[in-house]
């Protein structure tokens, strides 16, 4: 029974007013006395030798301020995973758009004629554009054979199934790479002194890492680097771990320049030179018994990094133990790898490998049941992850959950068998090669929540909550607010914990002199992780207080405030401090890639109904179904808002957002050309929870940040098919792919597919 | 934002006399801006190359709907957003009124004039084919008087338009003689709302006793400038309307445009739907 | 104003007061509120006229001020996000916005909120699919729209508009 007075509730979000009367303040709203601007040039080839930089005509290059590799103090990288992206190019470049020397001026609008004035001359190295042209490595570009990380996970007997199968089904899939297309775009201000060091100010994710990278940067200890999230527009991933590179490039021009240096990308800048989702390539091949059973499979996945590491050994890394999906499989073989090529290195954007290969998993389910002559939903319930079987890393499902229970409620919510039959119905006598088919399509599908395996115990996350003079508490994070809610969420956490109003409760803006290293803002961790050690934490002040005498064990509103007030007033500042502990029982093998690979798994169905039109090959959804077990809701508003908008991002995977590369480099960086779905596209999404709760989770919650964007390309292509009786193994998948597709096949019918 | 300002002059010279004179001094050197959604565009690109501009925006002589017994005369100042809600326009020339809410967002729509998305003269432009269907005349004023022209032939190539280089379009005069005749406009985008067009169909018709009496269709996006089916057309009048002549008509269409590959979609593509188009444009007739 | 040559003087009225501005005439009128007149509520979000984050009304029309040349504002009647609420107190679409999560990120929201007054002072009682469409020139990334749209015609519920 819940008793929680505050969590549970949708109180109003903590920064709202400000968001909603146009006070937040963004990067680009601020700016500092005596500040210039900077802007970076460019590589203008995919891979090269430097030869020659000219500073051309037309700009008084003695009151600009230029800033190139030899300017770097410390190391000439933008310290992540590894070492091997530079801050600026040396006299190599090893992708389109990669950042060779910076310029900055007091003169905004002097910039761009500035950048293109300078003029690079290189010497074309052959360069690596595909998958496929990385691993037949006729190039070298990357370490010694184009790989970045390979995983390897093995669980049962593979190698035995292929003989007793009944049927050996194969496919392969592929995704494309995705622009976050956060609002605002990348942007950082950043001042150095000789004595305090580096601060910067920016649209951020993770505070902390962009202060391990600037210390990196400048060879400064962490007492001399400053870091300072300023209100983001939307980061979906993708200022994860790049502002650490725009933040050293400001940084370096304050350090030249002597004084504060504003970089704010514009929209096509941002677009081409910034990461994106890792394109993806699955290649299945599964032994399923005669009863629809899978026996054991192989799965090839491979994702592609571009041109630097970056964080794809993490991506790979999730896309890989995700990629056997919500299903048992006695034995398997997943095979991850991540290659180089010439391109912006990619990402983190929402889901970070697991939308990659949950789409490759879910269309071959698909495919699994009409080789089979089983239908979509029998083939899923028949394999269905259940309490006290493994997952792939062998680990032992501890929920509660059923699956089969789950995906029928999703069906009876999108009226599915009816729609389905009335569909198949409607197609067949539809008139001949126009006109609309109809299609409804499904994606089961988990997300692990938190970092993977080890990885929480890594972070060693550290989070504080502190009395106030006036009585109030301010809860101390590293954790950022983008607009999924942490500031709300957090604060409704602590102010649960300590028996307070919500509106006692306030954030620290996250600030690296101010704050706890509470972990990056990433992997759907934060209401999760963080958000237990803030209550943790909160728990703290209070059991200070009772074991001081103040506080009794229950008080009321003026009896705690007193209390604080009094100890502040006496003792001065009033911190309690929580760390992450591991739960017990919770074991990961970093060499075999297996054991408990999350704390908690959130799972879900999600189900499609699309419309084709036969005359444009557009593709409508008429209907969305969103329903996931997500632990417990700690705001309903905010939880329905983040499955919507993730839903949104996953239509535009499938359906709009494509990027058009050229040698490297993307094509279609405008807003214009460069597709996103607008209040006109998408249908209603429907959006439904189940609480199983959560030992792991703040009041029992999980991660659902990154959750809705497993399900909807699958979701949509699976209806696609449905609808055309043509399979969708690639996406995104526009107009034009569906006019091939239906062109290639002939005659658009559905016969009868073993349903 | 990649351009500077302090390179720019934008004069407003408030009277559409004052603006062709300057036009004549100086022809070619001046850019006339009106609402300029796309001039904009292009100057935050950093492309434009025209360094002088003069506004044109908000002209009294260029606003204004006059409704005559013989046709209708939009100013070319008019915005998309006064096009859509007249109310003659919508009954008489809903082709015109269907291509303005399909322009942009509102808020472009708003801002976005007839006279300057003619001028821009891009094939892509959605309410281009709706003139060409409806052989609007344009009004062109200059220095040297005003002169009344086509807009059938006006577009003459690529972005290129037979405007004199100190002339300005004053306004678009439609003819109201389209009663009795269907309607039908489509547009495909790669969305919704705000797209540009990949293919855009504006067509009428008017068949008598199952026979084609007159029939007009143009299509935007599949050649350099907006395109009348003029062969099409041709063999589908005086024919009766049937499935023969659907296919007849898609694929004599199909061998008139010239579409292209391009950053939108693709020659293919655009083929076929502009056949499927014309198809269901019959479909409304039959 | 008619002087092409260097910065003018160009006076127009922001969420009711008169202002004169220094401005060279092709400055954007984005960039003027934002920098000139300190009203930074106002984003930059495309430069292109797509995303709408940009959106301000000028006499009574929603525009992308990022495609207006402030020579042009003279003596228009702007409004921006800032002249919305009156004081401490919240216009309704702002309120609606708060409880119905129409704000996640807050970016698109300044220009999401004038583009929906807009909407309700043309149509007070909008179907779905006038704030579907009226709403189209604005961008969000965030919300997928669902609590947007919800937040706009409880407003309009309210009473906007009318």
């Amino acid at each position: 029974m819940k008793t929680e007075r505050i969590v549970g509730t949708a109180v109003p979000r903590k920064e709202g007013r400000d968001k909603v009367t146009g006070q937040a303040q963004y990067v680009d709203d601020i700016g500092l006395p005596g500040m210039l601007y900077g802007a970076t040039v460019r590589s203008r080839v995919p891979r090269g030798k430097i030869v020659k930089i000219t500073f051309g005509a037309g700009i008084a290059w003695d009151e600009v301020v230029v800033v190139t590799a030899k300017d770097i103090p410390g190391k000439n990288c933008v310290a992540l995973i590894g070492e091997d992206q530079p801050c600026l190019a040396d006299g190599v470049v090893n992708h389109p758009e990669e950042p060779i020397l910076l310029l900055a001026h007091e003169d905004r609008h002097l910039l761009p004629k500035a950048v293109k004035a300078v003029e690079v001359d290189y010497d074309p190295l052959p360069a690596v554009f595909t998958i496929e042209q990385s691993e037949r490595m006729a190039t070298v570009i990357w370490g010694e054979d184009n790989t970045f990380k390979k995983y390897l996970i093995e669980k049962g007997e593979v190698d035995g199934v292929w003989e007793k199968a009944d049927y050996i089904v194969e496919g392969e899939y592929f995704t494309g790479a995705q622009e976050q297309l956060y609002i605002e775009n990348n942007g950082m201000i950043a001042v150095y002194d000789p004595e305090h060091g580096v601060t910067v100010w920016g649209s951020l994710q993770c505070p902390y890492y962009v202060h391990k990278a600037l210390m990196r940067l400048f060879g400064l200890g962490e007492n001399k680097v400053r870091v300072v999230q300023t209100e983001t527009g939307g980061a979906f991933g993708g200022k994860e771990e790049y502002p650490s590179m725009i933040a050293g490039h400001a940084a370096l021009l304050a350090k030249k320049a002597g004084r504060p240096v504003k970089i704010i990308y514009d929209r096509m800048e941002d677009m081409v030179a910034t990461t994106k989702r890792h394109p993806s390539r699955t290649r299945h091949r599964t032994a399923v018994s005669g009863d629809g059973k899978i026996l054991g499979g192989e799965i090839e996945f491979v994702v592609d990094g571009g041109a630097y590491m970056t964080l794809s050994p993490v991506v790979l890394s999730r896309g890989t133990i995700h990629a056997g999906g919500p299903y048992h499989w006695p034995s398997l073989r997943v095979r991850g790898k991540a290659v180089a090529t010439n391109a912006p290195p990619h990402g983190a954007f929402r889901g970070f490998g697991a939308p990659q290969s949950l789409f490759a998993m879910e269309r071959h389910m698909d495919r699994i049941a009409q080789v089979v002559g089983l239908t979509p939903v029998e083939i899923r319930k028949r394999n269905f992850l259940k309490p006290g079987l493994t997952t792939a890393t062998e680990q032992v499902v501890g929920d509660e959950i059923d699956l089969s229970g789950l995906l029928d409620r999703g069906l009876a919510l999108a009226d599915y068998a009816a729609k389905k039959e009335r569909f198949a119905r409607e197609n067949a006598t539809a008139s001949g090669q126009t006109g609309k088919r109809k299609g409804i399509g499904m994606a089961t599908f988990l997300h692990g929540a938190g970092f993977t395996g080890s990885g929480e115990r890594y972070l060693n996350s550290l989070v504080g909550v502190e009395g106030l003079v006036d009585g109030r508490v301010r809860v101390l994070v590293s954790s950022t607010e983008f607009g999924q809610g942490t500031n709300t969420v957090l604060c409704q956490i602590a102010a649960e914990a300590l028996g307070l109003p919500y509106e006692d409760v306030e954030i620290a803006q996250p600030d690296t002199e101010e704050v706890p290293n509470s972990g990056p803002t990433v992997a759907s961790r934060t209401v999760m992780v963080v958000g237990k050690l803030v209550q943790s934490a909160a728990r703290g002040i209070r059991q200070t207080l009772v074991a001081e005498g103040r506080l009794g064990e229950s008080y009321s509103r003026e009896e705690f405030r007193e209390a604080c007030q009094k100890r502040v007033a006496e003792k001065g500042e009033f911190f309690s401090w929580a760390r992450f502990e591991t739960p017990s029982g919770i074991y990961w093998d970093d060499e075999k890639y297996r054991g408990e690979a999350y704390a908690a798994y959130a799972w879900a169905v999600y189900i499609a109904e699309v419309r084709v039109d036969l005359t444009t090959y557009g593709v409508t959804l008429e209907d969305f179904v969103a329903l996931q077990e997500v632990g417990r809701v700690l705001h309903p508003v905010l939880a329905r808002g983040q499955i919507a908008g993730g839903v949104a991002q996953g239509i535009g995977y499938a359906l709009y957002e494509k990027v058009i590369w050229q040698d490297g480099r993307m094509q279609n960086g405008q807003m214009t050309n460069y597709i996103m779905p607008t209040s006109a596209d998408l249908p209603e999404i429907r959006v439904y929870f189940e609480e199983l709760g959560n030992a792991h989770g703040a009041y029992g919650a999980k991660g659902i940040g990154e959750l809705p964007m497993d399900g909807p390309a699958p979701a949509i292509a699976n209806a696609i098919e449905d609808a055309l009786g043509i399979p969708i193994n690639a996406i995104p998948v526009l107009p034009e792919d569906i006019f091939a597709a239906v062109t290639a096949a002939g005659d658009v019918h559905v016969e009868g597919r073993g349903r | 934002m990649r351009s500077h300002p302090a390179e720019y002059e934008l004069v407003a010279p408030g009277s559409l006399h004052a603006v062709v004179m300057l036009l004549a001094q100086e022809p070619g050197e001046w850019l006339p801006i009106a609402g300029g959604t796309d001039v904009m565009v292009q100057y935050a690109a950093g492309t434009l190359s025209a360094r002088r501009l003069v506004s044109i925006w908000n002209l009294p002589e260029l606003r204004g709907i006059e409704v005559s017994a013989v046709e209708v005369r939009i100013g070319a100042g008019c915005s998309y957003s006064e096009i859509r809600g007249h109310e003659v326009i919508a009954q008489e020339f809903s082709l015109l009124s269907s291509a303005a809410g399909w322009t942009g967002s509102i808020a472009n729509q708003n801002r976005g004039t007839l006279g300057g998305n003619i001028v821009n003269a891009s094939p892509a432009a959605d309410s281009l084919p709706a003139l060409l269907v409806y052989e609007a005349e344009l009004m062109l004023a200059s220095a040297r008087g005003e002169r009344r022209v086509p807009y059938v032939g006006f577009h003459t190539g690529y972005k290129k338009l037979g405007l004199a280089p100190d002339e300005l379009i004053r306004a678009v005069c439609l003819p109201r003689r389209y009663a009795g005749y269907v309607a039908y406009a489509r547009k495909v985008g790669a969305r919704n709302a705000q797209a540009i067009s990949k293919v855009c169909v504006a067509a009428l018709g008017k068949v008598a006793g199952g026979v084609v009496e007159d029939v007009r269709i143009a299509v935007g996006s599949v050649a350099p400038t907006p395109l009348r089916l003029v062969e099409t057309e041709l063999v589908m009048r005086g024919q009766r309307v049937d499935s023969a002549l659907k296919g007849l008509a898609r694929k004599t269409a199909a061998r008139e445009i010239q579409p292209i590959d391009d950053i939108r979609s693709n020659a293919g593509y655009r083929a076929a739907v502009t056949g499927n188009l014309v198809g269901e444009f019959l479909g409304r007739l039959g | 104003m008619s002087a092409g040559q260097g910065p003018g003087e160009i006076q127009f009225t922001v969420n009711g007061e008169a202002r004169s501005v220094r401005a060279y005439p092709m400055e954007r009128l984005l960039d003027v509120l934002r920098h000139q007149l300190g009203l930074t509520g106002t984003k930059e979000g495309c430069g292109e006229g797509e995303c709408g984050s940009c959106s301000v009304l000028m006499d009574g029309k929603l525009v992308n001020s990022c495609l207006v040349p402030v020579l042009q504002v003279e003596g228009a009647n702007v409004v921006t996000i800032e002249g919305l609420a009156q004081g401490a107190e919240l216009h309704a679409l702002q309120q609606a916005f708060l409880e119905w999560g129409g704000a996640q990120c807050g970016i698109c929201t300044p220009g999401m909120i004038v583009a929906a007054s807009h909407l309700l002072s043309r149509k007070a009682a909008p179907t779905l699919e006038d704030i579907r469409e009226g709403l189209a020139g604005n961008l969000c990334r965030c919300t997928g729209y669902i609590q947007i749209i919800e937040a706009v015609a409880e407003a309009a519920r309210r009473g906007v508009g009318r």
